[in-house]
C-alpha cells in the first residue's frame, strides 16, 4: 500500500501543534507531561515518514528510536518529580506552586 | 481529544488511543519494529506510569490551609486565546511549509516493504554503537535517580 508521505507530514504537524496547545493550556503538571509526549510523537512520525525513503541504512528510524528511549526516560524523572511536590505541596496545579520552600 | 477534556485521567486514555494511532502509522511507514517499540515503550510504559501518577496525587478533597489547596482530578485552564493563537500560527506556518514544498527528491525508487529489524540490528552493532551504549547509561542514570528522586521521603 502506497501512502503519500505528505499524509504523515501534515498529521505530524497537527500532533505537534495540540501537543503545544496542550502544553500552553493547562494547568494540572501531569497533562503538561502529556503534551510532552505528544510532541516527541510528532517528530519521531516526521522522522520515520522520510525514513521510508532510505531503506539501507534507516537513519531515521534509528534517530527516533533514541528520541523514544530519551522520552521514556524524561516521563520516569519527570513523574518522580511530580509525585515529590505533590508530597511537599499536595497539588501539582501549576499556577499554585509559586514558592520554591515553605 | 486531549485537549479538549477537563479530566487527566480521560486524557491519559484518550493519550493512549492516540499513541496506538501513531503506532498504526508506523506500520503504514514501513516500519514495523519501531511500531512495536512504541506500543511496548508508550502504552507499556509511559501511560502505565503516566496513569500512576495521575492516580497516586489525586486524594479526596483535604481542607485548604494557608500553603496548600485541594488537588482536583479536574485541570484548569489559562486564557485560551494565547494557546491557540500560539499553536495555530504554527500550524499554519508548517501547513503552508508542507504545501509549498516540492518533495521532488522523495518517491524516486519504488519503496519495498520488508522486514527492518535486521537492518536495524545491524546499524545498533556497527555504526550507531556509542549512541547506543550511550542510551543505555542514559536509561541506567534515569532509573536510578527516578528511585532516588521518588523514594527519598521526609526524613526530618
Amino acid at each position: 500500500m502506497e501512502i503519500n508521505s505528505g499524509i504523515f507530514l501534515l498529521v505530524g504537524a497537527a500532533l505537534f501543534s495540540i501537543g503545544l496547545a496542550i502544553v500552553l493550556l493547562k494547568r494540572h503538571a501531569i497533562m503538561v507531561l502529556m503534551g510532552v509526549e505528544l510532541m516527541l510523537n510528532a517528530v519521531n512520525l516526521n522522522l520515520i515518514a522520510f525514513s521510508q525513503n532510505d531503506p539501507e541504512r534507516l537513519q531515521g528510524q534509528l534517530f527516533s528510536l533514541f528520541v523514544m528511549i530519551v522520552a521514556a526516560a524524561e516521563a520516569a524523572i519527570a513523574l518522580a518529580i511530580i509525585l515529590q511536590v505533590y508530597r511537599h505541596f499536595n497539588t501539582v496545579q501549576l499556577d499554585e506552586l509559586n514558592e520554591l520552600k515553605k | 481529544m486531549v485537549l479538549l477534556t477537563k479530566n487527566v485521567l480521560y486524557a491519559a486514555f484518550f493519550l493512549l488511543l492516540t499513541l496506538l494511532g501513531v503506532a498504526g502509522l508506523f506500520v503504514l511507514a514501513g516500519a514495523d519494529f519501531l511500531a512495536v517499540s512504541q506500543i511496548m515503550i508508550y502504552v507499556g510504559g509511559v501511560l502505565v506510569l503516566i496513569i500512576f501518577g495521575v492516580m497516586l496525587t489525586n486524594k479526596n478533597q483535604t481542607k485548604p490551609t494557608e500553603y496548600t489547596q485541594p488537588n482536583h482530578i479536574l485541570t484548569q485552564h489559562r486564557s485560551w486565546l494565547w494557546a491557540l493563537l500560539v499553536a495555530g500560527g504554527i500550524f499554519s506556518v508548517l501547513y503552508t511549509a508542507l504545501v509549498r514544498g516540492n518533495f521532488v527528491l522523495l518517491h524516486q525508487g519504488d519503496v519495498t516493504y520488508r522486514s527492518t529489524v535486521d537492518i536495524i540490528g545491524r546499524q545498533l552493532m556497527t555504526e550507531y554503537l556509542i549512541p547506543f551504549e550511550i542510551a543505555g547509561v542514559l536509561l541506567l542514570v534515569a532509573l536510578i535517580g527516578a528511585t532516588t528522586i521518588a523514594s527519598s521521603s521526609r526524613k526530618k
